[in-house]
């Protein structure tokens, strides 16, 4: 029973191919890390299954709904930056997480009580319910990213998208960003595409990894053809392989 | 030490804020000396103390025909106008910025028709602005929104532009609807930017005021400038200018207290 799927997807931007062929199919509930060089597509393919860009052929479905044209409630994203809104306190921001889908974006009366008694316990969760009533700005980028993910989980999103998230964080921040994901993942069992630069942080936390990179390369014009998946290792075990009986590494071979 | 290094103390950089102030204050007493000493009736450089005089008299005493203070008379008069040139300006820009910034529809449709708007020189539409709306308030009023709202409109749609696509995905992808996108997320974001427009526009709107108010009008600062300059009264005209001065100078002061006050977002850091 495949929850994403992802079915045969061309990208290109004009002339100029970024994804050919992705084929993938993704069960509810697994963690997928996206890695690979610059430039080979991974945020493209990360838009893609946002929804914020169409692929030019081919199309992916989530639980098998028709494809969505815009993005909305059953994708959550947190971005490498501007994920949280600057202009509200940290309360507000995770109470907007809630209160964006009415009709005026906002709650009130005992709706509104109520959300903020959640709100409260969300940020008690993550860890700043200490800095409720500041800004976004004063806080430090490892707190931001906590408020953005706990921004997009209170709208209960079906897949969680994370564009980078750690990228601009200082390693040892990082590392407790890491538990903090492994947590809150064995809590809510959702789908989670993280995007990352990181070998080592792709192989921890994913229970897959998805290498993109250009099968085909042209020497004389290194954009002449898009990159697609390459390697789709099961990083279970601690990304040791051969643990189990049975194990699917789904390279790709010349057909 | 470089000199991009060298910092001054706060009793030298109070001083120093100080100086031209001075310095143009004695060079015009100077030549007011200069002048007065050849030809005791002279009236282009009237010494201090007389500017003094007549700024007591102007402030104070209602005008014998009238009985009402002229200088406050054409104060209100003046800033009405400017108040509702400036406000009908940034409520429609902030309107059209918005709508320009956010749809690309109304992108495709305005946004090079405002760029064209914003060239012609709004003084060479005034008489058009007399003929159409007659010699009244209507056509300061209009001359004013004219003059600046293109200006506004291009700054406030630019700044719309320019909030994070990441910030925009992020609301829909909590289920904003566009008018919610507007509302909660661009809107907040652009008042403060919508602040920093009006005060620069602040100086345009003199100019127009002033302009129109020269041209026909029957109160206001710029008409009475405009008027006393047939008698040379100088010392009039320089207590106007300082006054001018000194509202614009507090209106700017004022503006910057209120973004500082209703957006701390904007100056919170670590």
């Amino acid at each position: 029973m495949s929850f994403v799927v992802a079915e045969n997807i061309f990208q290109s931007y004009g002339t100029r191919p970024i994804l050919e062929r992705v084929n993938v199919t993704v069960d509810e509930g697994e963690f997928i890390s996206i890695v690979g060089a610059s430039g080979c597509g991974k945020s493209t393919f990360l838009r893609l299954l946002l929804a914020q860009e169409r692929p030019t052929k081919g199309e992916i479905r989530v639980a098998d709904a028709p494809p969505a044209v815009e993005p909305g409630l059953d994708r959550g994203v947190v971005f490498q930056r501007y994920s949280v809104f600057p202009h509200m306190t940290v309360r507000e921001n995770i109470v907007a997480g809630e209160s964006f889908r009415r009709r005026f974006g906002w709650f009130s009366g005992a709706e509104k009580r109520a959300a903020r008694e959640r709100a409260a316990a969300t940020l008690e969760r993550i860890g700043l319910d200490q800095v409720a009533d500041q800004y976004p700005a004063t806080l430090s980028g490892g707190m931001q990213q906590r408020l953005a993910i706990g921004q997009a989980l209170a709208a209960k999103p079906r897949i969680l998208l994370l564009d980078e998230p750690f990228g601009a964080l200082d390693p040892g921040t990082r590392l407790s960003m890491h538990d903090f994901l492994t947590e809150l993942r064995e809590e809510t069992g959702m789908t989670v595409f993280m995007v990352t630069h990181d070998l080592e942080e792709g192989f921890k936390l994913g229970d897959r990894v998805l290498v993109f990179d250009k099968p085909r390369w042209d020497p004389t014009d290194p954009n002449a053809y898009g990159a697609t998946i390459t390697y789709d290792f099961d990083a279970r075990d601690g990304g040791i392989p051969f643990q189990r009986i049975t194990e699917e590494t789904n390279v790709l071979r010349p057909s | 030490m470089r000199l991009i290094n060298q910092q001054p103390g706060i009793v030298l950089r109070t001083a120093l804020m100080a100086l031209p102030f001075i310095l143009v204050f004695v060079a015009y007493s100077i030549g007011s000396e200069i002048r007065l000493a050849a030809n005791p009736s002279d009236k282009l450089l009237p010494a201090p103390s007389t500017i003094a005089a007549t700024a007591e008299r102007l402030f104070t005493e209602p005008d014998r025909r009238s009985e009402k203070v002229l200088l406050w008379h054409d104060t209100g008069a003046s800033l009405m106008r400017l108040l509702l040139g400036v406000g009908i300006s940034a409520a429609l820009a902030t309107n059209i910025g918005l709508l320009i910034g956010l749809l690309p529809h109304v992108r495709a449709t305005l946004a090079g028709f405002v760029a064209v708007l914003s060239m012609i020189p709004p003084l060479a539409v005034l008489p058009i602005l007399f003929i159409v709306f007659g010699l009244g308030e209507v056509s300061k009023v209009v001359l004013i929104v004219v003059g600046i709202l293109p200006f506004l409109i291009r700054d406030l749609s630019a700044r719309v532009l320019e909030i994070p696509r990441e910030m925009i995905v992020k609301a829909e992808t909590l289920g904003a609807s566009s008018l919610v996108i507007a509302l909660r997320v661009a809107l907040p974001q652009l008042l403060p930017r919508l602040i920093q427009a009006v005060r620069l526009s602040l100086g345009p709107a003199w100019l127009f005021l002033i302009a129109a108010e020269a041209i026909a009008s029957e109160q206001g600062l710029g008409y009475r400038i405009f008027l006393v300059r047939r008698f040379l009264a100088m010392d009039v005209i320089l207590t106007y200018v300082i006054w001018i001065t000194f509202i614009a100078f507090m209106m700017d002061l004022a503006l910057r207290w209120m973004s500082r006050r209703l957006f701390p977002w904007t100056e919170a850091g670590l």
